[in-house]
């Protein structure tokens, strides 16, 4: 029951985010948004583990923390750069040397 | 019977948090603004939320475990704000300010 | 000596997150942690600022000043999304990092931004760039009350 409340307060928030990562306006406020929805969905997950009683669930919460890390910062740096590369250097650049 | 209370209040609490922040995050009139509405919700709502379960579990692994996220969160989620409001900076992205004349908010 | 401790940290934290006690289990938890403390070595990240162990004592009294100060800044953060009409006053302020080594100055940004109400946007040539939800939070944060109490390194200035 507990967790039933808290789960649905999590899903409001979840809802909340997910209609500022659509309403943008900027392509940041949209990161910014997933990056939450990511956050909130470790918690999610947390609180489902309890609720199911199957503790081993935690670990893909803890797996899921680490991964909406690394993919918020990847996608910051393609929005950046336009890609993948450190230096700011387009593919044909590269295909050239 | 204290303890069930206590996380009872934990678990609520941080959900009301989750709320407030994301409330926050369609009131405030610009990115950077929404960025401290997305930090609350990062801080101390994910705090409450894993202190209340921490209390359920007692002294076990499964807290241990939630110890974990509870420091992944607090490590990632200032790198994360930062980054993003440091890609904002410098792809021109300027921020709306008090002094800047007009009302800004709502 | 770092490397030993590191090593020891890594296999205690797969003990942890593994609870297996089983023999084979448990070789196979030490050859992964030598490995992983193998690929460390090579990328050449275990030094004094991925793993700061000499600081952590000074860190935890920090660490308790800082939750002190995460729970009072995110009450105001709180009222102020709750309060109706204009109830914030954005600003952008600089500031003077005042720290040493670059670990105690990426300790301070990350604590500014982890606050909540202020954000570090950029840190260059011992400046800190800050955008805070409202004036009273700039002006606290002027004050250099946080600033005071990050543990330095004085030996390793950069």
């Amino acid at each position: 029951m507990m967790y039933a409340a808290a789960a649905i307060a999590i899903l409001i928030t979840l809802g909340l985010a997910l209609t500022r990562a659509l309403l943008g306006p900027t392509v940041y406020d949209r990161i910014a948004a997933v990056n939450m929805f990511g956050t909130k969905t470790v918690l999610l997950i947390a609180v489902l583990a309890f609720m199911s009683g199957r503790a081993d669930l935690l670990d893909i919460a803890i797996v899921y923390a680490l991964i909406n890390f690394i993919g918020v910062v990847a996608v910051l740096k393609l929005v950046e750069h336009g890609n993948f590369f450190t230096d700011g250097k387009s593919a044909d650049e590269v295909n050239k040397k | 019977m204290i303890v069930e209370v206590l996380s009872w209040t934990c678990l609520l609490a941080g959900g009301l948090l989750g709320i407030i922040g994301g409330i926050g995050m369609h009131r405030f009139p610009d990115f950077y603004t929404r960025l401290h509405a997305a930090g609350t919700t990062d801080t101390l709502c994910a705090a409450l939320f894993l202190l209340g379960l921490g209390l359920q579990a007692g002294l076990t692994l499964a807290s241990f475990k939630l110890f974990l996220i509870f420091a992944f969160i607090f490590f990632t989620s200032p790198t994360a704000s930062h980054s993003l409001a440091n890609a904002a900076m410098l792809g021109g992205l300027k921020p709306k300010l008090s002094n800047s004349g007009s009302s800004s908010n709502d | 000596m770092r490397t030993i401790i590191t090593a020891v940290l890594i296999f205690a934290f797969w003990l942890l997150l593994s609870g297996h006690t089983e023999p084979l289990l448990i070789v196979l938890g030490v050859i992964s942690s030598l490995l992983t403390i193998f690929l460390a070595s090579r990328m050449k990240v275990i030094d004094g600022e991925s793993y700061p162990i000499e600081m952590l004592p000074r860190l935890f009294k920090y660490y308790f000043f800082l939750a002190k100060e995460i729970v009072l800044a995110n009450l105001d953060v709180i009222k102020r999304i709750l309060k109706p009409g204009k109830s914030i006053s954005p600003k952008v302020i600089r500031l003077p990092a005042k720290k040493h080594s670059d670990l105690s100055k990426v300790i301070y940004a990350n604590s500014i931004t982890l606050t909540p109400g202020t954000v570090t946007m950029d840190l260059a040539n011992n400046e800190l760039q800050i955008h805070a939800l409202a004036e009273e939070a700039a002006d606290d944060l002027a004050m250099g009350r946080m600033a005071d109490t990050i543990p330095d390194d004085e030996k390793s200035a950069s």
